[in-house]
């Protein structure tokens, strides 16, 4: 480099049209990639989400495409969600069969755990699941269903009349096992499981018979 | 250098993880199983191998203002089209393994070979370097794994699906209930102890064996000075 007879100018742009070259070249290597792979990855996100309704419904018959029969409600109060919330609705032969939602348990032991849950049209839970948590391996994570069967509790519950009373874990009077040794974790997910139902009970008529709206 | 000995520097006496400890951020957070161990030192391999090939094409001719720029674009964009293709066809996986997929680009080790090694050698010894830096690094990552998984879960090989496909036979063996794992292997201080026992052992046998440390003294690296 010291022998070259360039002026600095010259030897700056060359760097930087040098520089841009290979810019372009790895963008275009990238672009190439994203187009060769974008169906597939799709393909792969659809297959992953609807597996996971399947784990809610627990095997229930339906007959719709739920990633397109949605609801987005606004100023709705889920819990933990501060935006627009969005419903799934299962249907067999046009009629709701039940209504996924996926609340958010802001309380956990180490943050957020963002739960999904299936609710029959008459208020009934047909499955809990958590989806993402961070909490203490071998403590927290029997809230994942491969872990523990904690969160089949759950199914065949419903809000009922006195409900704010009756979800909550032993402990703290309610009607709920709390797992030992994580009980903000448990706190956590049945207070939120038991604000969702009420949630779907003010809004019912409107989640189970509006018409979907058209994702933008 | 012989094809001989950069095949023994990288496994061994210049081996990433217990000799210049690069990349030890990935290395223990991803190793609590044998699947994701080999997942990511495989994805990690493909990247080191790739990059040394370009950068060794590339590297002689490049103004040295923009040498590391260049080697940093090259390797992202290498890294992005492996991440890409693995949530294409190995989704689990590239769900197991997370934000450790994307930042292989932050891995010391890349840009490190890159710069010390590939952009000084010819082609052929770049590639091999790749491979058996990126080699040294996956025994590593799998042997941590390994132990890891067989003490925390009581299995071994019990996520290889994730590489192999589901819906095929369950792999990997168990050898008792995970409720009676020793939770400390699966967190992260017991990655740091068994990577501590596993340095103390390089170490030992380094001690009693003249010839690996005339070996590490002849490649000229400075072991255990650059970490990430």
């Amino acid at each position: 480099m010291a022998a070259s007879p360039e002026r600095p100018a010259h030897r700056t742009i060359r760097a930087a049209m040098v520089l841009a070259a290979v810019a372009i070249a790895a963008f275009g290597l990238v672009a190439v990639v994203h187009e060769l792979t974008r169906d597939r990855i799709a393909a792969t996100e659809r297959a992953r989400e609807l597996a996971r309704f399947d784990q809610v419904l627990a095997g229930l018959p339906h007959d719709n495409d739920l990633l397109a029969d949605t609801l987005t409600l606004r100023d709705a109060e889920l819990p933990g969600s501060t935006e627009a919330v969005t419903a799934y609705r299962a249907r067999f032969h046009g009629q709701p069969v039940a209504v996924v939602l996926e609340p958010v348990a802001p309380d956990g032991y180490a943050g957020a755990i963002r739960l999904l849950i299936a609710i029959a049209p008459d208020g009934t839970i047909l499955g809990v699941r958590a989806l993402s948590h961070r909490e203490t391996p071998g403590l927290g994570d029997f809230i994942d269903t491969r872990k523990s069967d904690w969160m089949q509790q759950f199914t065949g519950k419903s809000a009922g009349s006195s409900a704010a009373a009756r979800w909550r874990v032993r402990k703290d009077g309610g009607e709920f096992d709390q797992y030992t040794g994580a009980t903000i974790t448990s706190r956590a997910v049945v207070g939120t499981v038991g604000s969702t139902l009420e949630f779907f009970a003010r809004h019912r008529d409107e989640l189970l018979a509006a018409p979907a709206t058209i994702e933008p | 250098m012989t094809p001989a000995a950069i095949v023994r520097a990288g496994f061994r006496d210049q081996n990433p993880g217990l000799v210049q400890l690069l990349g030890l951020c990935p290395l223990l957070a991803v190793s609590t199983s044998l699947g994701s161990g080999l997942g990511l030192g495989l994805a990690t391999m493909v990247v080191l191998v790739a990059s040394n090939g370009l950068v060794s094409l590339v590297g002689r001719s490049l103004p040295a203002e923009i040498r590391i720029a260049v080697f940093v674009l090259l390797i992202a964009a290498l890294v992005t089209t492996v991440e890409l293709a693995l949530a294409a066809w190995l989704p689990g996986l590239h769900t197991a393994l997370g934000i450790f997929l994307p930042l292989i680009v932050t891995n010391c080790l890349v840009l490190a070979r890159a710069e010390a090694f590939a952009s000084r050698q010819p082609v052929g010894n770049a590639l091999l370097d790749g491979f058996a830096m990126g080699g040294g690094f996956l025994v590593v990552l799998v042997a941590l794994g390994s132990v890891r998984e067989v003490l925390g879960r009581g299995s071994l090989g019990g996520d290889l699906h994730l590489l192999l496909g589901s819906g095929g036979p369950t792999y990997g063996l168990h050898l008792f209930g995970e409720q009676h794992g020793f939770l400390l292997a699966l967190l992260p201080p017991g990655a740091f102890i068994l990577l501590g026992l596993g340095l103390a052992w390089r170490q030992a046998r380094k001690a009693t064996d003249p010839a690996a440390a005339s070996g590490a003294a002849v490649t000229g690296g400075k072991p255990g000075e650059a970490t990430s």
